[in-house]
């Protein structure tokens, strides 16, 4: 079986606030259709990398590549170009308040893309049908709930027709009940062959979905493996310290 | 009975050439005062540290000289160095620079309550800075800033009469001639003072029904 190629890789992401590094010597890669999730405890330097990746932090020092090209980020053209093709998700959800949800999905079609509005109009409600929201298309954030924003963000990042999505804890900011709708839209995103980084704190999604489990702490990606091999046997004492507690607290399962 | 002849007869027909002069101040002062609080609010925000120190001078100077001294910078003291206008127009470049540096301050607020994650969400869908703000940040913070804006357009109409200080005779100029003219100054200054409430009370209500048009469910909490 011939390897997937790799989509996105970054090199040596170093981040530092003052004195502080919050994040050391990142490095890893993706390939397509893949799914990393990050595992660690908070502050631990996972939202500094995903934002890291597509230079809404400036790293201070760091390579990325996407598609074996490295992206240029200090030129502006070249990193616009490189954002749209990165899709972000927020914990937040970040929706634009004065827009619908369908305008938040159509403005960047609009105003990044230069769709014309009609079209733009027509892609917006494609995608919002496709996560489930065709009904509350014209209803504005605060009218929405947490599961139903996050939705809707996803929807906004999909319709720019990203080649891989960076999630920054999708579900930490909704209710218990609403988690599932979220986790299950990234499942259909994941059958689709969508490539993906994602934070979480669900160790059951992770450990049933993740291709591979990257556990960062202190700014510093300290072991990656299957989700298995973290769970089960971690070479790091750390991590398996990590594994232990958090199984402990959430479960196993979902 | 004679009151009511010198009223309809001496002090209407000065006071409504008085009336279209002050709105003929009024209504392109507010819009460039507004076009330029905008502008220079974002500069304030978003600009380099050079384009923002300079807006900050600008709010400085305009917001701390008074309005009559101004005025009369532009209008007796630039002669001086060869640059003449008319009192229209030293009045109206007046005002909208000053009404600019008090809007620039409600817009700046406005823009800083924008929450940066959307920023962030904006700039993650490949926008630019400039697109950024025009699409994203800008309706939002002009719909904050409106009430502020709104104040500062019903200032605007009351110090308008301060033109008449550099014979741009508007309403409560044409009320300050008949006056003395007439002595009847209670009488005269009453009708002016009520027009101006008028005209108050019509840009309160526009505004208010403004607002109301472009409240956007939950955007106010």
């Amino acid at each position: 079986m011939s390897e997937k190629k790799v989509i996105l890789r970054a090199e040596n992401l170093t981040k530092r606030y003052g004195d502080k590094e919050v994040l050391k010597n990142a490095s890893f890669s993706v390939r397509e259709g893949e799914l990393k999730i990050l595992i660690g405890p908070s502050g631990g330097g996972k939202s500094t990398l995903l934002q890291c990746i597509n230079f809404l932090v400036r790293p201070e020092a760091g390579r990325v590549w996407l598609d074996g090209r490295e992206v240029l980020y200090h030129r502006k053209r070249e990193l616009y170009a490189y954002r749209q093709k990165v899709g972000m998700i927020f914990q937040d959800f970040n929706l634009f308040d004065h827009l619908t949800a369908v305008g938040n999905v159509e403005i960047a079609l609009i105003h990044v893309r230069g769709m014309d509005r009609e079209e733009a109009r027509a892609r917006a409600s494609a995608e919002l049908e496709r996560v489930g929201l065709r009904e509350h298309m014209e209803k504005y954030p605060a009218q929405l709930s947490g599961g139903q924003k996050q939705r809707v963000s996803i929807a906004r990042a999909l319709a720019m027709d990203p080649v891989v999505m960076l999630l920054d804890e999708p579900t930490s900011a909704l209710d218990p009940e609403l988690i599932s709708e979220v986790l299950s839209v990234i499942r259909d995103l994941r059958a689709n062959g969508m490539t993906m980084i994602m934070s979480t704190h669900q160790i059951g999604f992770a450990g049933e979905m993740a291709d591979e489990i990257l556990f960062m702490e202190d700014g510093v990606i300290v072991e990656t493996g299957s989700p298995k091999k973290l769970f089960n046997q971690a070479e790091c004492q750390r991590t398996r310290e990590f594994f232990l507690k958090i199984v402990e607290i959430y479960g196993e399962s979902r | 009975m004679e009151e009511l002849f010198f009223i309809q007869n001496d002090v209407a027909p000065a006071l409504w050439k008085g009336l279209l002069v002050s709105i003929r101040l009024i209504v392109p002062s507010a819009a460039f005062g507004l076009v330029i609080g905008v502008f220079v609010g974002v500069l304030r925000v978003f600009g380099n540290p050079f384009l923002t120190r300079l807006a900050d001078l600008y709010v400085a100077l305009f917001r701390g000289f008074p309005l009559v001294v101004q005025l009369f910078i532009w209008y007796f003291g630039l002669p001086h160095i060869g640059i003449y206008f008319t009192p229209y127009v030293a009045s109206v470049i007046a005002f909208s620079l000053c009404s600019g540096a008090y809007h620039s301050e409600y817009i700046r607020g406005a823009l800083l309550s924008i929450k940066r994650g959307q920023m962030l969400a904006a700039k993650s869908l490949g926008f630019s800075k400039i697109r950024m703000i025009r699409h994203v940040v800008l309706p939002q913070a002009v719909r904050r800033a409106l009430p502020g804006c709104g104040n500062e357009i019903i200032y605007l109409i009351k110090y308008s009469s301060l033109a008449y200080m550099i014979t741009c005779i508007e309403l409560t100029g044409q009320g300050k001639i008949i006056a003395s003219e007439t002595f009847k100054y209670t009488e005269v200054f009453m009708i002016v003072g009520a027009v101006y409430l008028v005209l108050t009370s019509a840009a309160a209500w526009g505004l208010h029904r403004l607002e109301a048009r472009v409240r956007i469910p939950g955007f106010q909490h």
